[in-house]
C-alpha cells in the first residue's frame, strides 16, 4: 500500500520488545519482557494518550515506533508503509513524517548548535531548504511555537527549561510531519511553564493537524489533551477508550485504581474521593504472572481465579470504541466497581 | 492558643557563589502547630527545601543563615553542633524526594534503621532490632522480618520510601520534615504513602511540614498552605480558603495552570484553556527592592514595581503578599 491511502497514520500491531539481561556472548541471561503484544492505531489527526506507572512498557513503545530500538516482533505501519524492519537507508524518507519530542528538554538538545541550527538541522539533512530558504523557514516556525526570533543565535544553556522545550518542538515540526511521538514532554518543567507547552501542542496540532502519541503518567495532561486514552501495565495494554468514556467509566481494575489514586487540586473533593490503594509492588518484567499480569495486584482477583493465572485475558470490546482485557469485562457486562465515588464533603 | 512547636522569624538564606551571592530566601516567617499538616509550595528555586534544611543546618558551608527558628523553647539558628546533633534525626526528622540517594546502599535496612535508635536513644543492638521491625509494621511493609536484612537495591521505589519514614520516624519525632515525598513515585505508590502519612500524624500526633510543587498532594493532606515565590511568601491560608478563595494573582495562576482529571468538558466538547504565567522566575542574584511576581503579573503597576509588598492579613489567618490582593 503506497503513503496516503491508509486510514491510520500510525498502525502498532501485536508489538514485542524483549531485552536480554546478563548472560553473555553465548546467550544464557534472562529475558525482560517490555512490551508484549501491543496493539493500536493512531488516526489522521488524533491525540492518543498512553497512559502507565513506571516499567509499563509505555516508553519503549515509542522508542520501537521511532525505530530507535529495534522491535522484537510485531509490525509498526506509518501511513500504510510497514517500517518495523526497514533499513536506515529505507527509512531515511519516511523520517520526515515521524518526528519526537523528549522528556528532558536538557540532554535532548546538541548544546554545541544554536537554536536556530538545531530547528533548521532536519531541513538540511533532508536537503529541503539552505540558505536564505532555510533561514526564513526557522524564522517561521519559531514564531509558530512563540519563539523570539533572536533565540536563533542561542545555545540551549542560555534558554529556560521551557523555552528549550519549545524548541524541541520547533525541531520536531519544522517538516510537518504526520506523526508526532510527545514522551513526557512535560514532566521536567514547572507547574506554571507546563501549561504553556500543553496549550501550545494543542494549538499547534488544530493548526497543522498532526498525529500525536502522547506519552505520560498524568492523568490531568491526558484529559486536558487526548481524544483518546490508552493505558498499560506491564508491557500490556489493558485498556483503550475514548477520554470521556475512559474517564466516566473505567473498566479495567488498574484503571480504577489509577484514577482513583490521582489527586486534583481541590481539598473537598480531594478528600471525599475513596481511593483503591493496591497491595504490593508491579512483578518484574523479568518473571511477569502467569495469565493476568495484574492478578497478583487485583482486588477483584478471588472473583476472577483461577481463570486469572490460566489465561491470558484478550483486549475486548466492552462498548462501542472501548476495548478492556479483563476476565470480567465481556461486552456489556461492566467489571465490578472497585470503589464508589463519594461527593460527600468531609468537615 | 498554644505555643507554636517551631516558630520561625525572619529566616534569611545566602549563599556565597564565585558569581556572586544568591539569596535563597528572604526574611521568611512561619509557624507549626503540634499535630499539624503545614504544606509548603513553589517552583524550583522558590526556597522551600532550602528553608527546611536551613532550620537543621543540613546546607553547604557556603550558606549564610539569619534570623530565629525556635523549636520547642530553642533556638536552632544558634545551637551548637553538638546540640544540633541530638535534635536532627531525634526530634526532627527528615524524608527526602529520591529514597535510592537518601539510605545507604551498602548497608542492610535494619542496621540502618537501627542505627538511628543506637546513636540517639542508646538502645541495645537487639532492643533496636524489635523496635525496626515494630516500626516497618508501622509502615505497613510486609514480612518485616525478611526486609530487615535486605539492601535498599532490592526495594522498590515505594518500599524504599517506606524504610526513609520508618527511620524518619524511629526516634519518635515531634516534627517530620518530607521533601517531595511523592515526587519520585507512581501514582498509586503515592497515595499508599500520602494515607501512611495521614495514619502518622493521627496515631502519633506528629507534625509535618510538607514540601511539594504537587498542589494535589497538598490539597490531599494538608492544613495550611504556604504558598513561596522567590525566596518569599506570597501567600498562607488554611487549606480550605487557599483553594477556595486564592488572593495572590501567583496562587491563581498556579492553580489554574494544572490540568484536573475529571474537569469534564465544556458544552463545545473542548476543554477550557489552561492558563498560563508568563515569564519565568526571577535571578536570584540580587534581591529585588519590588515585588518579585511583578515582572509576571497582569495586576503590577507601578508600585508593584517599586516596593515589596509586606505581608498582610485579608483575614484572620490568610496572609498575601500583594498591594492588589483578591479573587478575579
Amino acid at each position: 500500500m503506497s503513503i496516503d491511502e491508509s486510514p491510520y497514520a500510525l498502525e502498532v500491531k501485536d508489538l514485542v520488545k524483549e531485552y536480554r539481561v546478563g548472560g553473555g556472548i553465548a546467550g544464557g541471561g534472562s529475558i525482560v519482557h517490555a512490551v508484549d503484544g501491543v496493539s493500536f492505531a493512531l488516526q489522521h489527526g488524533e491525540l492518543l494518550g498512553l497512559v502507565g506507572e513506571s516499567g509499563s512498557g509505555k516508553s519503549t513503545v515509542a522508542n520501537c515506533v521511532m525505530r530507535l530500538t529495534e522491535p522484537t516482533g510485531g509490525e509498526v505501519r506509518l501511513r500504510g508503509v510497514d517500517i518495523t524492519h526497514l533499513s536506515r537507508r529505507a527509512m531515511r524518507p519516511l523520517r520526515r513524517e515521524l518526528h519526537m519530542v523528549f522528556q528532558d528538554p536538557y540532554s535532548s538538545l546538541n548544546p554545541h548548535m544554536t537554536c536556530g541550527d538545531i530547528v533548521g538541522e532536519p531541513l538540511r539533512l533532508h536537503r529541503i531548504a539552505r540558505g536564505r530558504e532555510l533561514r526564513v523557514r526557522v524564522d517561521r516556525i519559531f514564531d509558530t511555537v512563540g519563539l523570539r526570533t533572536e533565540l536563533r543565535y542561542r545555545y540551549p544553556h542560555e534558554l529556560s527549561g521551557g523555552q528549550r522545550q519549545r524548541v524541541g518542538l520547533a525541531r520536531a515540526l519544522i517538516l510537518e510531519p504526520s506523526v508526532l511521538i510527545a514522551d513526557e514532554p512535560v514532566s521536567a518543567l514547572d507547574v506554571s511553564v507546563q501549561a504553556s507547552i500543553l496549550n501550545l501542542l494543542r494549538d499547534l496540532q488544530s493548526d497543522m493537524g498532526f498525529s500525536c502519541l502522547f506519552i505520560t503518567h498524568d492523568l490531568g495532561t491526558v484529559e486536558y489533551l487526548c481524544d483518546r486514552v490508552a493505558v498499560m501495565y506491564l508491557g500490556k495494554l489493558v485498556e483503550l477508550a475514548p477520554r470521556a468514556e475512559l474517564f466516566r467509566n473505567p473498566q479495567h481494575p488498574y484503571t480504577q485504581a489509577l484514577l482513583s489514586a490521582a489527586v486534583v487540586p481541590d481539598p473537598d473533593a480531594q478528600r471525599a474521593r475513596r481511593r483503591t490503594v493496591l497491595e504490593g509492588d508491579v512483578p518484574s518484567p523479568l518473571d511477569p504472572p502467569s495469565g493476568c499480569r495484574f492478578r497478583t495486584r487485583c482486588p477483584l482477583e478471588p472473583r476472577s481465579a483461577p481463570r486469572s493465572t490460566e489465561e491470558e485475558p484478550p483486549l475486548v470490546e466492552f462498548a462501542r470504541d472501548h476495548l478492556v482485557a479483563c476476565h470480567l469485562v465481556a461486552p456489556n457486562h461492566p467489571a465490578p466497581r472497585l470503589v464508589s465515588e463519594t461527593v460527600e464533603v468531609s468537615k | 492558643m498554644a505555643e507554636p512547636l517551631l516558630e520561625v522569624t525572619d529566616l534569611s538564606v545566602r549563599f556565597d557563589t564565585d558569581d556572586g551571592p544568591v539569596h535563597a530566601v528572604d526574611k521568611l516567617s512561619f509557624t507549626l502547630d503540634r499535630g499539624e499538616v503545614l504544606g509548603i509550595v513553589g517552583e524550583s528555586g522558590c526556597g522551600k527545601s532550602v528553608t527546611c534544611m536551613s532550620l537543621v543546618r543540613l546546607l553547604p558551608e557556603t550558606a549564610v543563615i539569619s534570623g530565629r527558628a525556635v523549636f520547642d523553647g530553642t533556638d536552632l539558628l544558634s545551637l551548637s553542633p553538638r546540640g544540633l546533633r541530638a535534635i536532627r534525626g531525634r526530634d526532627i526528622s527528615f524524608v527526602f524526594q529520591e529514597p535510592m540517594t537518601s539510605l545507604n546502599p551498602v548497608l542492610k535496612v535494619g542496621r540502618q534503621i537501627g542505627e538511628v535508635l543506637t546513636k540517639h536513644l542508646g538502645a541495645s543492638r537487639r532492643e533496636a532490632r524489635e523496635r525496626t521491625i515494630e516500626l516497618l509494621h508501622l509502615v505497613r511493609i510486609p514480612a518485616p522480618h525478611r526486609r530487615l536484612d535486605e539492601y535498599p537495591h532490592q526495594l522498590s521505589g515505594g518500599m524504599r520510601q517506606r524504610v526513609m519514614i520508618a527511620m524518619a520516624l524511629a526516634c519518635n519525632p515531634k516534627v517530620l520534615i518530607a521533601d517531595e515525598p511523592t515526587t519520585a513515585l507512581d501514582v498509586t505508590i503515592q497515595a499508599g504513602v500520602l494515607d501512611l502519612m495521614r495514619d502518622v500524624r493521627e496515631r502519633l500526633g506528629t507534625s509535618i511540614v510538607l514540601i511539594t510543587h504537587n498542589l494535589g498532594v497538598v490539597a490531599d493532606i494538608a492544613d495550611r498552605v504556604l504558598v513561596m515565590y522567590a525566596g518569599r511568601k506570597a501567600e498562607e491560608a488554611p487549606v480550605r480558603d487557599l483553594y477556595a478563595e486564592p488572593q495572590h494573582p501567583y496562587t491563581i495562576g498556579l492553580l489554574g495552570s494544572i490540568p484536573l482529571p475529571f474537569e469534564g468538558e465544556t458544552e463545545d466538547g473542548e476543554r477550557p484553556r489552561l492558563r498560563e504565567i508568563p515569564g519565568r522566575v526571577p535571578s536570584l542574584r540580587e534581591l529585588p527592592t519590588w515585588c518579585a511576581f511583578a515582572d509576571r503579573c497582569p495586576r503590577a503597576d507601578e508600585l508593584t514595581r517599586s516596593t515589596v509588598p509586606e505581608l498582610r492579613y485579608v483575614r484572620p489567618d490568610h496572609l498575601v503578599a500583594c498591594f492588589h490582593p483578591g479573587p478575579e
